[in-house]
Parts: structure tokens; sequence; C-alpha cells
């Protein structure tokens, strides 16, 4: 039980917990895309992700993905670098529609909806599913500015008040308001990485969205700062949906309900947070979670 | 890979093949330093050589020799009447009016050669002078009053100590008679060097001594406000729509590569260009601000728009999809974010065209603006010309006190220059900002 003894090294509570019953795949087997380990189906889900394949020019980077997304839980992704987990991210709200030779099949319905449907605004979805990028990215303007700026675009506040109130607000959330209160009208990119981050998810729930996607939001963070986003992220799941990618094991571990592992473009297996890095059921999961490469 | 035949080098052998190769590489990198210095000094050198050859020859053309005579307003010869009729005071005879305060002064000048030549001391502006004085107070009539009278440009050189002396008489521009009547005016304090007015206020002439700069300055202002408002917004937006709108297609392919071309076609093929199209399709006037603005534009969207779109290019993509996250539409994301950010590169680009829209003149020769043009244009459809062809055709001509005007040009060309950029830069500082 390398994976145990693993995730006990990073200080998490196991719940007693042996294998299942469930067929384990043969170690030998070659994966087979579609073939996901694991329940991908959740009750209520707010995204449904069926038979999701990614190009880039010809080149494959996501094969047959299914995966639901939970309302008001966090799904982990994890899986080696390169594995498309972040592809599969920017898929969610059609950030991939930006890069060029990118092409996106299957079916990903946002309660419901296609969201590659005809009428489904790309604006309008990029509203619902709010976005926090791997580097700190505030935009060039005031802190105020930061987080006023999707509620303005959006036309939310009716006036400078109301506009006050969001971004109060929005800063509060994010655990931000004491420490820029005085300075609002500084710049956002005078703060520090964590801060700024934070100023990121601020200005991203601004628009009151209804899932948060985060591509590995502390990687560029140190301890400290990524223990702030991680208490803000289990504070912000009792109102939103999120999905976050990470390198970090642990991380996943600590602030995620399900996790997902991803390995060269496969959905290799999902599972509850608990179960996955206790009892992994698929040998490459396994080895991931263990540290045997990745 | 013969390297276990060999025996590891010692800690010891391998600094001291480190040492030698230290001094080697240090040695390169001073022979480099070297190399730039020598480049910069022999640069400056020659910088500093041009300038005070520009600016010993063309200073003098700021300044202008002028004669104080006491000028009588004789009635006899501006108003014989006695009515003073405005239609007569400006018929008037006003050389004979100088011609006598002069001989009132000369009294040695005797004889048609002797007046004529006397004459010629004052310059053939100085009658006009007179005219504009009178018609606006005819109560000067019957008046004595001392006046500072333009000095003709021949004066004007032997002054500028232009004209040598020793030389026989019959090759110099002065009589004997007329240097020592000029000697005599500076003895006593009556010639003197004035700040040239006409200079910096004046259209072009034919004569020197009253050939002004201003003319070209309001051609060329003229010319580059308005190639600044066709430019700059053309070739931000094409810049833009190429580098965030357009899709990449061989299309856009072939427009860029055209794009880049049309940076290095020579300047007059514009020049033939707006003559063909715009003068002769269009009908637009000749010699126009107008259409010396506009094929400026040509000349200077290439530019704007290559720089344009590096600095669109080097706009970090976090910005971009920072505000595609936030649910920004494209032209939001642009306007908002991306082109704040590309402003001062954009800015840089249109100040390198237009630095060199203001120094070009042969496509502005082509469409006519090298015209001799003497009123002050007062608009863009206005005939008019440019400093740069104002240059041209000043040290085109064979008067020798055009030397000094074409420096003076310069001089002024080269003011416009600085001022123009220094507003420039000083905009672009304000668009700066940090990420």
């Amino acid at each position: 039980m390398e994976g145990v003894a693993q995730v006990e090294r990073a200080g998490i509570n196991l719940k007693p917990s042996g294998r299942t019953s469930e067929p384990v795949p043969s170690l030998q087997e070659p994966v087979e895309p579609g073939k996901t380990v694991g329940n991908i189906a959740v009750d209520d889900p707010i995204f449904s992700c069926r038979d999701v394949d990614v190009y880039y020019g010809a080149k494959h980077a996501i094969k047959k993905v299914g995966i639901d997304v939970a309302k008001k839980q966090v799904l982990a992704m994890i899986g080696p670098s390169g594995c498309g987990k972040s592809t599969f991210l920017r898929c969610l709200n059609r950030m991939n529609d930006t890069i060029v030779g990118a092409r996106v099949e299957g079916s990903i319905l946002l309660d419901g909806k296609d969201i590659h449907d005809k009428k489904q605004d790309v604006v309008q979805l990029r509203a619902r599913v709010g976005m926090v990028f791997q580097k700190p990215n505030p935009f060039p303007k005031s802190i105020y500015e930061n987080v006023a700026y999707g509620p303005r675009i959006h036309g939310l506040a009716g006036d400078r008040v109301e506009l006050d109130e969001i971004v109060h607000g929005s800063l509060q959330r994010a655990g931000l308001w004491e420490e820029v209160k005085d300075r609002l009208q500084h710049p956002g990119t005078s703060l520090s990485g964590g801060q700024q981050q934070r100023l990121c998810i601020a200005r991203t729930i601004a628009v009151n969205p209804e899932v948060i996607l985060m591509d590995e939001p502390c990687s560029a963070l140190d301890p400290i700062a990524t223990a702030r986003i991680e208490d803000l992220m289990e504070e912000l799941r009792q109102s939103y949906a999120i999905v976050i990618v990470t390198h970090s094991m642990q991380q996943a571990a600590r602030v995620s309900q399900r996790t997902a592992y991803f390995h060269l473009g496969d959905l290799i297996e999902v599972g509850e947070t608990d179960r996955i890095f206790t009892n992994p059921r698929h040998k490459l999961t396994e080895d991931y979670i263990t540290g045997r490469f990745g | 890979m013969n390297s276990t035949n060999k025996p590891q080098r010692t800690p010891a052998e391998t600094q001291a093949i480190v040492e030698r190769s230290l001094r080697r590489r240090y040695w390169a990198e001073r022979r480099f330093r070297a190399y730039g210095f020598a480049a910069v000094a022999a640069g400056m050198l020659f910088l500093v050589y041009l300038f005070f050859v520009i600016f010993s020859n063309g200073l003098g053309a700021f300044q202008q020799t002028k004669i104080n005579v006491p000028v009588f307003y004789d009635p006899a010869i501006i108003d014989p009447s006695g009515t003073r009729n405005p239609d007569d005071l400006h018929a008037a005879d006003y050389a004979a009016v100088i011609r006598a305060s002069l001989k009132a002064k000369f009294p040695d000048a005797e004889g048609r050669a002797a007046s004529r030549e006397l004459m010629r001391l004052v310059s053939g502006s100085a009658p006009f002078e007179l005219q504009k004085k009178v018609v606006a107070d005819p109560s000067l009539v019957g008046k004595t009053e001392k006046l500072w009278l333009l000095a003709s440009d021949a004066v004007d050189l032997l002054r500028k100590g232009h004209i040598d002396r020793n030389l026989a008489e019959a090759e110099r521009p002065l009589s004997d008679q007329q240097i020592g009547w000029i000697d005599k005016l500076q003895a006593e304090g009556s010639l003197d060097l004035k700040f040239n007015t006409t200079f910096v206020t004046g259209g072009d002439s034919r004569e020197p001594e009253n050939a002004g700069i201003w003319g070209a300055v309001v051609g060329s202002f003229f010319m580059l406000a308005l190639t600044l408002l066709l430019s700059f917004p053309i070739g931000v937006a094409t810049a833009i729509y190429l580098e965030e709108f357009a899709s990449r297609n061989r299309w856009t392919d072939l427009i860029e590569v055209n794009i880049n071309n049309l940076a290095a076609v020579p300047s007059i093929v514009f020049g033939l260009l707006g003559l063909a199209v715009f003068i002769g399709f269009f009908g637009l006037p000749r010699s126009a601000p107008l259409v010396g603005a506009m094929v400026l534009t040509l000349l200077t969207l290439p530019t704007i728009i290559i720089a344009s779109r590096a600095a669109l290019k080097a706009v970090p993509p976090s910005i971009r999809e920072a505000a595609l996250g936030m649910g920004a539409s494209k032209i939001q994301m642009v306007a908002h974010h991306v082109l704040p950010l590309a402003m001062p590169g954009m800015l840089t680009g249109t100040i390198i065209g237009m630095a060199r829209a203001l120094g070009e003149s042969a496509p502005l020769l082509m469409i006519g603006m090298v015209a001799f043009i003497v009123d002050i244009p007062k608009g863009v459809t206005d005939a008019a010309t440019a400093l740069p062809v104002q240059v041209f055709l000043w040290s085109d001509s064979p008067e020798r006190g055009f030397v000094e005007k074409t420096s003076g040009a310069i001089i002024v060309l080269l003011a416009f220059l600085v001022v123009m950029n220094t507003t420039a830069v000083i905009l672009r500082k304000r668009f700066e900002r940090r990420w």
C-alpha cells in the first residue's frame, strides 16, 4: 500500500477503507480511450461531459473523456505534465476557441445545454463559468478596477453605489478586503503574488459565476499564500462548483471531494478523493500517486 | 568517446585551461566594447561637425542688415492733390520717397546712375513697407520718421563678411561708391544687424532678403497634422484587424508580405501614385497639403502597421486570457486591455513614421509642392510647400544670399522635428503602464 503511505506522509486523515470488489484492470493492459475506471456520473451535475475529444492541429490532446462536475463540490484534476488536464479545463469555458488550430468534439452540457450549441453565446458562457489562471494575471489597472471590470462589462451594477458594493463583497469573500481596503486605487500589480491571485479570484466571483475553473492557481505561490487560497476554496465551495487542475497531490487531497486522474489525454480514473488516494484501482493512478512517475 | 582511455584531468589542470580561455573571452569582450566606443565616438564627431556647419552657416539667416534712414513722407510725392484719397495713397511712388530720403543723407549721389546705385542699398521691398505704413496711418504724410529699412541682400552679404572687398570692382555686386556709403552708415551706427522677422514670418521670395520660412512651416504643419490624423487611426486599426481578428490564411499572409514590402518602396513611387490617383483621378488640387498628407499617409502606414503589430504581439497572453475569461468580447478585450498596453509601442512606430514623413521631399515634388509659393497657406487645400522642399528649393537658388537661408531652413526643420518628437515622447510616457 505505497499509495496510502504517500498520502499519510502528506498528513491526510484517511478513512479505513479496503479495496472494493470492482474488477481491477490488468496492469499490462493498454489504456483504452473512453474506458474510465470509477463512476464518471454524479446526481444533478452542473457540467456533464461525454466523449470529449480535443485536437491541436494533428495532435489528439484529449481522447474520449467523459466526466460530470457536481454542484457545490471541488473536482480536482491531477496527472503528469502534458496529460491534457489543463486542456480539458479550458474546454469547459471554451477558452480553447482562442487557440488557432484547436478543435473540440463531443458533448459538454452546462445545466443540460450544450455549450457548443449555436445559441450558446461564448461571452455569456464565460460569465457563468469563471476562470482563475496559473500565473496571477491582474489587469494593469487599479485594484478596484480589476474587480469592477466584470460587473461593468456585463452591466451587473446599476450605479456607482451598487458597483462599490459588488467590489467590496467580492474582495471580502476572497479574503482580501482587510489587506487592500485602504489602497483600492493602487495598481493590482503592486500586490504580492498570493494577493494577486486572490484578487483574480475576487474578480472572478464579482460576476457571480456558477462554476469556477482554476488552472494550477497555487503553482506560483508560497505555502502560506497557498494555504489561504485553499481555505478560500473551501469557503467558495458553499456556493460554487469548482474545478481545479493541480500538480500537487496533497493539494488535491486537501481541497477536493472528487478527483480525476488524466494520463496522456486519457481520463484514467475518477472517484471520491479519499478513495482515489487510499485505494486507486488503476495501475497508472497508483503509480502516479505513489510517486513512481510524474 | 575515448574518455575511458585518457586519464582524468586533475582540478588544477582544468583550472589552468579555464584560465587560459578566460583571458581570451575577456579580450574578445574588451575588443567589442572598443569597436562600439570607437563607432559611437566617430558618429558623435561627425554629428558635432554637421551641427557646427549648419549652425555657423544658418544662424546668420535669423539676422538681417537694416539701414536707419530719416524718411520724409513728402506730400508732394505721395499725395500731390492733398485729398488723402486711400487709392492715391496706395498708388503713390514710395520708391521716390526713399530715393529722396537717401539723397538727403548722401548729397554726393548725383545723376541717375548714382541715384540708382543708392537705391540698390535698400531692398526692393522697402517701398512696399512705406506703402503699408502710410495706408494704415495717412497722418504720417508730411512728417519725418527714422526708419530701419531692409537692406538689399548685397549689403547684407557685405555686412556679414561674405563679399571680398579686395576683388576688382566689376567682380563684386557692390561698387566702390556703394561700399563707401555702407561704411559711412555703419560708422555712424545707421547700419546694423537686426532680428530677421521677415525670415520667420514671411513666405518664399525670389529676393533672399525677403524670403521667409513661415509658409513652409505652416505647409509642413498642415501636412503632418493631417498625416497623423489619417495614418495613426488607419494604421492602428489595420494592425488590430490583422493581428487580432483576421483569420490566418494565404490572403492574410499575402497582405502581410505586401505591407512589409511597401515599407521598402522608394518614396518617389508614392508621389507618382498620389499624382495619378489623388490628383489625376480624384481631381484634388495640386500643391495642396491635403494631397501631400495623403501621400505621406501611404508612406508612413507600413511603418505604423508593422510597429503596431509588433506591439500587439508583445502584450502578454495572460492579459488576453484574463479578459476573455472574464467574459469580455474580443473587441472589449482589445479596447480595454490590449490596446492600452500596446499603445507605447504603437506611438514609437508613429514617431518613426512621422519623422520620416517630415523629412520627405521626393514624393512632394511629384504632386507639385515644389512650386514657388509666396502666400502663407490658410488651409489644407491652399497651395503650399514643405520644409524639406523649401530647403531643396533654396539650395538650388543661384543667389549667394540663399546659402544661409538654406541652412537657416534646416535649423527650423530640425527644431520642428525636435518639438514634434518631444511632444510624442511625452505623450507616450503618459500612456506607459507597468504590468
